[in-house]
């Protein structure tokens, strides 16, 4: 891997020369496990390593539940059922796999703001901000996909409701929905793929896991400052990086640790916080439920779907303007995957010469208060779409595209950034003065 | 045709929460204190067998537990009958056997027959499909503070009576201060004194709707007392570890933060 200039892997043994000369898997290995990573991280560097361990426990938890789970309308309830009460530790697999979920978007969530504060999308990692959002929105879609397999209320309606959300596609919109559906709605034929889909999913992720890998370690690490490592020597990189190993590895680990007591504080003690009640009630294409609410990780991006009703001038103007092909439904899920396209233009639409927003003294206040936008969509999705909630939802909304379309863009011309350390290092020797003297 | 039922769906999605948000406002869930609350409790065995007592002597008449197998009624965690106690219960009860094709006497392998009637649900997940007060504001604050869940909404649902009825397109009501819109079609199913418990328990409304949701609470969660018990060892040991680390990792990088380490 090109780079940081480092230290390069050297076989030694008779076996590592001979395995080296036809695969030179371990000199990869060893520079992806020695890359020269800035010392100046600071706690938001954990999530990448907890994410990982994410997606291996949700595979071997995964594969596990695959061997007891039957995909058929008429017995995928009960096979869940199963799994909880006479699979040997079932209960646990399975309250793992579900609240593994909800911790794999935790982290993904607390690892994008990161990259959306210190400027991690800005060049030269625009591949790693897109292969990221790229395994995000798998995620999103394995996520869905895995709800529906328990075969419940939620997990019914859930798939009727976003499967729906194709069909607003114009023209083509109803037949690419009975083409996912599998038939002309959500059926024995929908649960199959879904199953199969949610088995594959997860491995496109790990291959683009990979590349999100490669990427950044092919550019570096960003940092705190945002300052990039110096490249001129081996030697100067030295003085502004630490090997990967050890130092953040059992710093992740030590990380991991902390989350990993409050995550199995949640799987023993409340293992159905997350999740929907209804959800524990048959699929009944008969009953709809009072209210369909997805899983709290798609909230904040269903409210944005919802935020744009028919009364909306701005839905009002579309659609006149394209002479009623896109309504208010097409809209809302336009403005729905608009809302992450968006996030993916970010590389180009923040037009600041400075990474960091440690040195945008305005940029700060327009970032938290997108943190806090997120937070107000998430609890809007769970709520009612009516009344206040709508209102709110709406401005959530209009805020998310205008941080994004407007605000990057602008902010890069009118703020005064403040001054920025020459090189890691300075910074991170104004944390840990160097000593004057030697101590003996 | 779907496409408009889903967005119907989401369009009318409003409305019918609002319904709901109507009724649930006059809802009101008592706050039992049941054993079982909290990173520490413990299902009380005695609570357990008495519920069952209630639940085969009142509910099963309509209702059905069919995810429920009658040997699990012997197992620890559970009301933990003997096992001679599991086939003397399960006799009581007649499946049908697809091999006989006939219906036969349970033995403890076969599960609790399903209900008997359409609109009496089955009451097997009961307790976990209906902890969805999750108040205030959708926050969940009252379970994570009062440990409220479904148990506590079955118990205020058997105890929440007033008397009042009303008839309906043909169906008696009744009214019902836990019921989502205050009218319910089950007729109350409780009495003080209904069924005589084998423990000399005090066997009013209150004691029994206490009993058979903490039993409805097991059937939904059999194994909550294994899973508390793996989450206080895992959040013990993972405790230690994080310490340990922590230590690691501070000596680790205190050449680079130029610091002493005293360890």
């Amino acid at each position: 891997m090109a780079g940081i200039p480092h230290d390069e892997y050297e076989p030694k043994s008779k076996f590592e020369k001979w395995l080296d000369a036809r695969l030179p898997i371990a000199g990869v290995m060893y520079a992806t496990l020695t890359v020269p990573t800035p010392k100046n991280l600071n706690w938001m560097w954990i999530w990448g390593s907890l994410l990982t361990l994410c997606l291996v426990l949700q595979i071997i938890t995964g594969v596990v539940l695959a061997m007891h789970y039957t995909p058929h309308v008429d017995l995928a309830f009960a096979s869940i059922e199963h799994i909880m009460r006479d699979v040997n530790g079932g209960w646990a697999i399975r309250y793992l796999h579900m609240n593994g979920a909800s911790l794999f978007f935790i982290a993904v969530y607390a690892h994008i703001f990161r990259s959306l504060y210190y400027g991690s999308y800005k060049s030269p990692r625009e591949v790693t901000w897109i292969i990221g959002m790229l395994i995000y929105l798998l995620m999103m879609a394995t996520g869905f996909l895995g709800y529906v397999l328990p075969w419940g209320q939620m997990s019914f309606w859930g798939a009727t409701v976003i499967t729906g959300l194709f069909g607003a596609i114009p023209g083509i919109g109803e037949s690419l929905q009975t083409w996912l559906l599998g038939g002309p709605a959500v059926d024995n034929a929908t649960l199959n793929r879904f199953f199969s889909l949610h088995y594959l999913l997860p491995f496109m992720i790990s291959g683009l896991v990979i590349l999100h890998i490669w990427a950044f370690h092919t550019t570096g690490n960003n940092n705190p400052t945002g300052v990039e490592v110096r490249r001129g020597s081996k030697a100067e990189a030295e003085k502004d990086t630490v090997p990967f190993f050890p130092y953040y590895v059992i710093k992740d680990i030590f990380a991991l640790a902390v989350i990993l007591v409050l995550f199995f504080g949640l799987v023993g003690f409340m293992p159905n916080y997350l999740g929907h009640p209804d959800n524990y009630i048959p699929a009944n294409p008969l009953v709809t439920p009072a209210h369909i609410v997805p899983e709290w990780y798609y909230l904040p991006f269903y409210a944005i779907l919802r935020a744009f009703t028919a009364d909306v001038w701005a839905v009002q103007l579309v659609s006149f303007v394209t002479g009623g092909i896109v309504d208010a439904k097409f809209f809302g899920v336009a403005a729905m995957f608009g809302s992450i396209f968006v996030m993916v233009l970010a590389p180009w639409l923040d037009t600041s010469s400075v990474r960091s927003g440690r040195y945008r003294p305005s940029f700060k206040w327009w970032f938290w208060l997108l943190g806090i936008d997120f937070m107000v969509l998430m609890w809007c999705g769970a709520m009612p779409a009516e009344g206040i909630y709508g209102i709110i939802s709406l401005i959530g909304a209009s805020y998310w595209f205008a941080y994004f379309l407007i605000i990057l863009p602008l902010l890069g011309v009118m703020e005064k950034p403040l001054s920025v350390p020459s090189t890691i290092e300075e910074d991170f020797d104004a944390h840990y003065p160097p000593k004057s003297k030697p101590a003996e | 045709m779907i496409r408009n039922i889903a967005f119907t769906l989401i369009i009318a999605f409003g409305f019918a929460t609002n319904l709901l948000a109507a009724g649930a406002s006059k809802q009101h869930i008592e706050d039992f204190e049941f054993s079982f609350e909290g990173p520490f409790g413990r299902f009380d065995q005695h609570q357990l067998q008495r519920g069952l007592q209630v639940y085969t002597e009142v509910c099963a008449s309509c209702h059905g537990l069919e995810h429920v197998a009658f040997r699990t009624l012997g197992d620890a965690g559970g009301p933990s009958l003997k096992s001679s106690q599991v086939k003397a219960y399960a006799k009581q009860f007649d499946v049908f056997d697809p091999e006989l094709d006939d219906e036969r006497s349970a033995i403890p392998s076969d599960k609790f027959p399903s209900s008997g009637m359409l609109s009496a649900p089955d009451l097997s997940l009961m307790a976990k499909a209906r902890a969805g007060f999750h108040g205030p504001y959708g926050l969940g604050i009252n379970q994570i503070v009062k440990g409220m869940g479904g148990a506590e909404y079955i118990a205020s649902i058997l105890s929440g009576y007033t008397g009042r009825e009303k008839e309906e397109a043909d169906a008696i009501l009744y009214e019902n201060t836990a019921f989502p819109g205050g009218w319910i079609s089950m007729p109350p199913p409780l009495e003080d004194g209904l069924v005589e418990y084998r423990d000399d328990h005090s066997s009013t409304v209150h004691h029994m709707s206490e009993d058979v949701s903490a039993f409805l609470m097991w059937t939904a969660e059999p194994k909550m007392m294994a899973r508390k018990t793996m989450g206080i060892v895992a959040v013990m040991l993972l405790s230690l570890l994080a310490i340990l680390l922590y230590f690691t990792n501070k000596r680790l990088w205190a050449p680079i933060k130029r610091k002493q380490t005293k360890i």
